[in-house]
């Protein structure tokens, strides 16, 4: 069959002269490039001990941030929720009380917030959704679990922890 | 007299019998630190630093597997199997000379097993043969096909392989004229005297039947661990199987044991007698240097193993018998002529 675009090689096989019978020099040549490789240096990273920089843009587990008085600065708005392409994010609202000021910074707050990390695919479009700026992708990988309720993460998982800040204040200076 | 020299070979025999075993644990280890920095990695190195403590984990799961004995198998063969392989790789070093002599007080050690035997060499080619009937019977006890396949061929290919070996050193002998191995590293004294300087070719086909002697890549066919389910040893599990690979990898340290004796002087070093060092010195640094050279040759087997393919069984059987046979015959041919042709008129 004559070839469409001319660029066909026919190639030909031709018998192996003394030197590639003998075996030897391609032996000696598979083994001069395998002694190479002995001496290279290794790309391997030790996981647990060593880990790799992080890109300064990683997108990690969420956490639900709080404010400069340690106040939840979720206001239970819905936007990330309905911005999440996956759906992964679930919550329920309730209205502040008097004695919770403390505690949330908006009259209304996520009494429960459930992320699903099974669904969830760390675009960050939530974190871009939010006007609270009370949600970003921080943290480190989510990790494995055995079940896959396990993976459902709630509040006990996802807020910060409390600091003080004027603490932090000091140890800056 | 007689009670301490039999105490003297039994504390021998226990000192090699435990560097044999010891070497041929780490040896398991040290293929695959040598598979992975082939490949640009480590290989183990989680249990223990450097994973040295790898060999002791890998005997202990040997240890703790279950064993399983298959119904339709000859009971007291299937167990004979592993043993004859693991006692013949064991007792062929008997007649490696691993050192001069030692001179403590007024007694004189020497670090030979069974040293003054004149059949050495035809002693260490018994055993091997010996060996096949390990693979043999493990492979029929079995009662399974798959196990018998494997051991025909592993068969085949040290019969085969074994005529190859023996004529590349019948060329050796009668370079060195004599049997006994100690005299024939002996000979060897200084740099210049290594039986390689006078053998170049047979040591090439001795080393290729060795490879093939150890069912080594890339004559490995008996077990194709990379593909195939196993070979001879399909049916083993447990220690037994465990006994079988060790065997391998002690044959591995004899035969590189052996090519160190016979064609690069063995204990024997450079200026082993310019350096003005006391007898008992250059016996304990002439051990240090046969060892520093069998595993120069382990490493090679090793190095071998990761770089070349496997050979066709057909490739295997050209290789040894049209090959390997008639060039050994040539290279005795050569080797007499040579000999006559250097005592007529260069005497």
């Amino acid at each position: 069959m004559q070839s469409l675009s001319n660029r066909k090689k026919v190639l030909e096989q031709k018998p192996m002269n003394f030197w590639e019978r003998m075996y030897l020099p391609a032996i000696a040549k598979g083994l001069s490039i395998t002694i190479k490789h002995f001496f290279k240096k290794i790309p391997t990273v030790k996981y647990p001990e060593q880990v790799r920089p992080y890109s300064k843009n990683f997108r990690g587990q969420h956490s639900l941030k709080r404010d400069e008085e340690g106040r939840e600065r979720c206001t239970a708005c819905g936007l990330c929720a309905l911005s999440c392409p996956a759906e992964a994010i679930t919550m329920t609202a309730a209205e502040r009380t008097k004695e919770e000021k403390h505690l949330y910074r908006e009259e209304k707050y996520a009494a429960v917030y459930e992320i699903n990390m099974l669904r969830c695919i760390f675009c960050g479009i939530c974190e871009e959704a939010c006007p609270k700026e009370a949600i970003y992708l921080d943290g480190p990988h989510v990790t494995a679990e055995y079940l896959r309720k396990d993976f459902i993460y709630g509040k006990d998982k996802l807020v910060e922890p409390k600091f003080d800040i004027t603490k932090l204040n000091q140890i800056n200076g | 007299m007689e009670a301490a020299f039999i105490l003297e070979k039994l504390i021998l025999v226990v000192i090699v019998f435990t560097v044999t075993l010891v070497i041929a644990m780490y040896s398991t280890l040290a293929e695959r630190k040598i598979a992975g920095f082939m490949q640009d990695r480590y290989g183990p190195d989680r249990a223990g630093i450097f994973g040295l403590l790898q060999p002791l984990c890998d005997g202990g799961k040997f240890f703790f597997k279950e064993e399983i004995i298959p119904a339709g198998a000859h009971k007291q063969l299937f167990i004979l199997g592993p043993v004859i392989a693991i006692v013949t790789a064991c007792i062929s070093s008997a007649v490696i000379p691993w050192g001069q002599q030692l001179t403590i007080g007024d007694r004189v050690i020497n670090l030979q097993v069974a040293s003054g035997i004149n059949i050495g060499v035809l002693y260490i080619f018994g055993v091997i043969a010996l060996g096949v009937y390990g693979i043999m019977l493990g492979g029929w006890a079995s009662n399974n096909k798959f196990s018998l396949m494997g051991a025909i061929r592993a068969a085949s290919q040290s019969i085969s392989y074994e005529i190859g070996m023996g004529l590349s050193l019948i060329a050796l002998l009668m370079v060195t004229g004599t049997l006994q191995l100690e005299d024939i590293v002996a000979q060897q004294s200084g740099f210049v005297n290594w039986n390689i300087w006078v053998q170049p070719l047979g040591f090439l086909i001795f080393i290729t039947c060795a490879f093939a002697e150890c069912n080594r890549v890339p004559f490995d066919l008996p077990e194709c661990e990379t593909e195939l389910i196993g070979g001879y040893h399909t049916e083993y599990s447990s220690m037994k199987l465990g006994l079988y690979m060790f065997s391998e990898y002690i044959n591995m340290f004899v035969s590189s044991a052996l090519m160190a004796a016979l064609y690069f002087g063995g204990y024997n070093f450079p200026f082993m007698y310019d350096l003005g060092l006391s007898e008992n010195w250059i016996t304990i640094i002439g051990t240090l240097v046969f060892f520093l050279k069998i595993f120069g040759f382990i490493f090679f087997f090793m190095w071998i193993r990761w770089t070349l393919p496997r050979f066709r069984y057909d490739q295997l059987m050209n290789l040894g018998w049209k090959i390997l046979i008639p060039l050994a015959i040539a290279n005795i041919v050569l080797t007499g002529v040579i000999t006559l042709v250097k005592d007529t008129y260069f005497q």
